[in-house]
């Protein structure tokens, strides 16, 4: 075995670069890093900053593009970079095993599960099918799945994606290796979900003393799994260290710009405004002479951030501190931001929309000949709010919960089965989105998740914004729409030349621009965002979120954020709504939500939500099992297959009685049995240690 | 399943009415009747006469009424003259009462080959029995090499084996069997070149067959059909080869032939499976074309001399067959790649 002293994995100056028919693209450039045996290590950073690049060349699985073009990785002290293919197979799934974004796609369709993850011992270790297959019976124990011999038979379009997931940790750890790979494993997946799975790789992992390389862009997983930290700019490392000691004492320009433009869920907007990161990620081959930071640096000086190669150097006085900075020792670290003017907050006016026993079934087709009865998927169960002018009402909740059937219904996508929705007074729950007036389209609009759907690539920005407006019947003549069109440019702060680009030539958080643009054409009064930001970076998140806040503020739109991201919804919301499987679990003011007496629901929610502060201490409560089918829902309570506050209510009322919607102070209602006193009890999940 | 099953064998029904009752329309246009009047009766006929013989033979019928007769769910008309009654199903010389009232393809009355002066059912059960034996062989050909091309150059995408073999099914496709049968007839069969291997035509072959009488007209339907499934396998198995979960089984340390085999084969052959199916009526062109070229007597020769001589029943007999072919192939694409595809294995 190895000593404590030689590390698992140590990369010393790698670079790899892909060769494309036009240029070579220098992903990675002069990267080291060390892990030593039983540590995890955290790699973060922008999306496309190398980091699975380097995970790959790990691997040595580069695709037929990508080399290798100097420095070494050493696995146990052997040099990966000079392995012939027979002995990087010996190493592949034996030694090293990797797990990546997608479970769904990481698992073979047409191979059953149980074959899956038998094959890493055949192919490795000379053992009978037989006995393969007991492990394969084992370690699906191991990760906590239910009914081993039905998931081992299973195909796995039949597991959810949590369980998916579990499957391919199962795989990854088979050969019990002595690094493990985890590629942004949870991205995927729902923070409940993803609480229970960091759980079970770090329990794992600490069991079989396994090393990691933990890849992720949250902040706050790689503080709950890692140990040591790398952040990772453009293909190189600018910063490495212990977690604790990066996160309290950061060292570098760019990771403490990285943490100041998410949102924390111990802190408020007002004590900690999201600060943007300036400018756009570098392109591998456009990276500027010097620093690469440097043109979105704030302590950027000229003639010498810009004059040669920055070096590592030593940072913060702890061992194994290294920053890539030049300034490293004459930077204020402590210094607080530059305060944006924060805004006054506006007051809420009237109530502009309401819904009221709102209710969504979706019927599943019977075959034709009647074979099988009808299903009914209740998405939506029951919804009652309201928003008053000037709002911002969050509604957070997992995916398949209905948030974004409920935005469908408002929107007239789908009509409602039941109930009302209220827009200035008018009823229009039964009225599709054809026919509704202009008025009424230009008054309710949305701002879709992906921008790279709803933007028509052959058109340009400028006439899609046209065209929203002639769909709203606004301006009097073309000359008018396109002064108009301007305007709404400078509004959400897109140059305007970019009227004349295609769609193809902006970034994601620039189409993201547009269409705020396009929703904010028509003065809307309500406008429902639907995981505005959840595709972008999140640098870019910081600035998109805080123009869609400003733009809101300016017209006092009523604004229905959906969201799963609790860190977002705590900064920017007034209000928040809870879904669970279709019902509103609790409202309330942010403050009402966020802090105790919870529903039991939003106390998981909330203790599931990692968080990049050392300072911040959080009670996890890890639910057990997925959430229901909305197909097949439990009886009585939504939630109580995975309550853990169950037991305090008298008898079986919670599997049998649908708890009420009820108000325990003011405006804060809270749908479940447990009474006041009970209520009382509970604790905060997060808590901020004093400074 | 039952219910995919029985709504797949619905729309199978309706569309072959339709079809049927697109060919008999066309083949029972007017001047196609005429020239029947006219081969049946007596080629000088007048015109009044030819009216009258197509009456009198019930031709004059509206044409829902004669396809309804032809297909067996209409009676067959009867005709009263000079104390005689005839009629679509009364044989000559019986009495009507000895006769059934309906009789056509769904009674398995398929009418009466002018050409071959045979029940036309007789005439295609013989010709189909020889083409099938001709498919046959053309599929235990064509299938397994077209999938081992198609894999062996799917697997590395941009290999020189991929190049040549992409060049080679490209060519076979785009070259339509009469230039090909006939340049595998001069090279290997003719004096011209001297390769005498094989035999220039099949005629013997519908009595025993043998390598050398058969083996070219198999290769040259085989070839055509060849090239495009081979480029449909090989460009379902390179976008397999690019999957998430082929980059999970190298890095399980599987070899690259365990990648292949074991990971890559049944996703890659799911999709030229339907297409195997579709190429079954394309392959029927061919048949065409072949068995006249080779003089093998079976069921495209047939159509051929079918089409060639106005014989309105066979030609109606062998549409049906087509139409039926055709969708049961399709039909059994449809089933395959549910059965091969286990995301899809439900309702
Ligand atoms: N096969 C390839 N051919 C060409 N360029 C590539 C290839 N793979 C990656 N790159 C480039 O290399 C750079 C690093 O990519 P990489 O996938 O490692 O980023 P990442 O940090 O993992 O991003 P993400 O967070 O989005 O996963 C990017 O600029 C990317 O465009
Ligand atoms: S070297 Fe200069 S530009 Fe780069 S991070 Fe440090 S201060 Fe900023
Ligand atoms: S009603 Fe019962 S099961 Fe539901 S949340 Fe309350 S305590 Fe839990
Ligand atoms: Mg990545």
């Amino acid at each position: 075995m190895t000593d404590a002293q030689t590390p698992i994995l140590e990369i010393e100056n790698l670079s790899i670069s892909f060769f494309t028919r036009s240029r070579e693209i220098p992903a990675v450039m002069d990267f080291s890093c060390k892990v030593m045996p039983g540590e995890a290590m955290g790699l973060v950073g922008e999306s496309g900053c190398g980091k699975s690049t380097v995970a790959l060349g790990v691997m040595r699985d580069l695709g037929r593009n990508g080399r290798i073009t100097g420095g070494s990785i050493r696995f146990k002290g052997r040099d990966i970079t000079t392995m012939g293919e027979r002995e990087l197979r010996g190493l592949r799934g034996r030694e090293i095993a990797m797990i990546y974004q997608e479970p769904m796609a990481s698992l073979n369709p047409a191979m059953k599960v149980g074959a899956q993850l038998a094959e890493v011992p055949l192919i490795h270790e000379k053992i009978g099918k037989a006995e393969a297959w007991a492990r394969a019976r084992a370690i699906i124990e191991d990760v906590r799945l239910p009914d081993p011999d039905r998931i081992l038979q299973a195909w796995p379009h039949q597991l959810s994606g949590g369980q998916q997931q579990r499957i391919v940790i199962a795989m990854a750890l088979m050969s019990r290796p002595s690094l493990l790979i985890l590629d942004e494993p949870t991205t995927a997946l729902d923070v409940t979900v993803e609480a229970g799975i960091v759980d079970l790789v770090r329990d794992l992992a600490e069991k079989h003393g396994t090393s990691m390389l933990f890849i992720s862009h949250n902040l706050g997983l790689v503080m709950d799994v890692c140990d040591r930290l790398c952040v990772m700019y453009s293909g190189e490392a600018v910063e490495t260290g212990d977690v604790v000691e990066v996160f309290s004492e950061m060292r570098h320009p760019y990771t403490q710009a990285l943490f100041r433009s998410i949102p924390l869920p111990g802190a408020d907007k007002s004590a900690r405004p999201l600060v943007a990161i300036p400018g756009n990620f570098p392109l591998p081959h456009e990276r500027p002479p010097g620093c690469n930071f440097g043109p979105r640096c704030d302590y950027f000086v000229a003639g010498r951030c810009d004059a040669q190669e920055i070096p590592m150097l030593p940072a913060g006085g702890a061992p194994r501190h290294n920053s890539r900075c030049i300034r490293v020792d004459e930077i204020d670290w402590d210094a607080p931001p530059a305060l944006a003017a924060t805004a006054e907050p506006v007051p809420p006016g009237e109530v502009v929309i309401e819904a009221s026993d709102l209710r969504k079934y979706y019927e599943t087709a019977p075959g034709m000949f009647g074979g099988g009865t009808a299903k009914i998927v209740k998405a939506n169960e029951q919804i009652d709010f309201s928003a008053r002018a000037g709002e911002t009402l969050a509604i957070v909740g997992e995916s398949g919960c209905g948030k974004s059937t409920l935005a469908k219904v408002l929107m007239g996508l789908e009509v409602a089965s039941a109930g009302t929705v209220t827009l200035n007074g008018d009823q229009i729950q039964q009225l599709p989105v054809e026919k509704r007036g202009p008025a009424l389209i230009s008054s309710l609009q949305m701002v879709f998740q992906n921008p790279f759907d709803t933007l028509n690539p052959s058109m340009s920005i400028g006439a899609q914004i046209i065209r929203a407006l002639e769909i709203f019947q606004i301006g009097s003549s073309a000359a008018d729409r396109h002064d108009r069109m301007l305007k709404l440019l400078d509004l959400v702060k897109l140059p305007r030349e970019f009227a004349t680009r295609k769609p193809r030539q902006l970034s994601g958080g620039q189409k993201q621009r547009v269409g705020i643009a396009r929703a904010f054409a028509g003065e809307a009064k309500v406008v429902v965002a639907d995981e505005p930001v959840s595709a972008l970076d999140v640098s870019v998140q910081a600035a998109v979120t805080d123009l869609l806040m400003e733009i809101q503020r300016k017209n006092r739109t009523t604004l229905l954020f959906i969201s799963h991201d609790l860190g977002i919804v705590r900064y920017l919301s007034d209000r928040v709504l809870v879904m669970y499987l279709g019902h509103v679990v609790e409202i309330g003011t942010t403050a009402e939500v966020f802090s105790p007496p919870f529903h039991p629901y939003t106390e998981a929610l909330l203790s599931a939500v990692p968080v990049a502060d050392p300072r911040v201490t959080r009670k996890r409560i890890v639910l057990q099992g997925d959430i229901p089918s909305a197909m097949n829902p439990p009886p009585g309570c939504p939630f109580q297959t995975r309550c853990r506050w169950k037991p305090l209510v008298p008898g079986n009322l919670c599997e049998t009685v649908v708890p009420e919607l009820r108000p325990i102070a003011g405006g804060h209602r809270v749908k479940c049995h447990l009474t006041d006193a009970q209520l009382a009890t509970m604790e905060p999940v997060i808590e901020v240690a004093a400074e | 399943m039952l219910n995919f099953l029985l709504r797949r064998i619905l729309t199978m029904v309706a569309t072959a009415l339709v079809l049927t009752f697109v060919v008999f329309w066309l083949t029972n246009l007017p001047p196609n009747l005429e020239k029947l009047a006219k081969s049946e009766g007596n080629a000088r006929m007048t015109d009044a006469e030819v009216t009258s013989w197509l009456d009198r033979n019930g031709h004059a019928q509206p044409l829902l009424k004669r396809y309804g007769e032809w297909l067996g769910v209409a009676p067959g008309w009867t005709d009263e003259r000079d104390g005689v009654t005839s009629g679509r199903c009364i044989a000559r010389g019986t009495l009507p009462e000895d006769n059934p009232a309906f009789c056509g393809v769904l009674q398995g009355y398929w009418g009466q080959s002018t050409v071959f002066k045979a029940p036309v059912s007789e005439i295609i059960a013989t010709r189909l029995g020889l083409t099938g034996i001709l498919m046959f062989w053309v599929m235990v050909l064509m299938v397994p090499s077209a999938l081992l091309i198609g894999i062996l150059a799917g697997m590395r995408e941009g290999s020189r084996l991929d190049r040549v073999l992409s060049t080679a099914s490209i060519t076979t496709t785009a070259t339509p069997e009469y230039v090909s049968g006939v340049i595998l007839i001069v090279v290997f069969s003719s004096s011209m070149v001297g390769l005498k291997w094989f035999k220039g035509t099949a005629t013997s072959a519908m009595d025993g067959i043998t390598f050398e009488n058969f083996f070219l007209p198999v290769l040259t339907i085989a070839l055509y059909g060849m090239g495009y499934i081979a480029r449909m396998t090989r460009a379902s198995m390179s976008e397999v080869m690019t999957a998430q979960y082929i980059r999970t089984a190298r890095l399980k340390g599987a070899s690259f032939g365990r990648v292949v085999v074991r990971h890559a084969l049944r996703n890659a052959l799911i999709a030229p499976f339907t297409v195997i199916m579709l190429q079954f009526p394309w392959l029927l062109n061919g048949v065409v074309i072949v068995e006249t070229l080779f003089n093998f007597k079976g069921f495209g020769w047939t159509l051929v001399q079918a089409a060639g001589n106005n014989d309105i029943q066979l030609l109606l007999g062998c549409s049906v067959v087509a139409v039926v072919v055709v969708l049961v192939t399709q039909a059994m694409s449809d089933v395959g790649y549910v059965l091969l595809n286990p995301r899809i294995r439900v309702s």
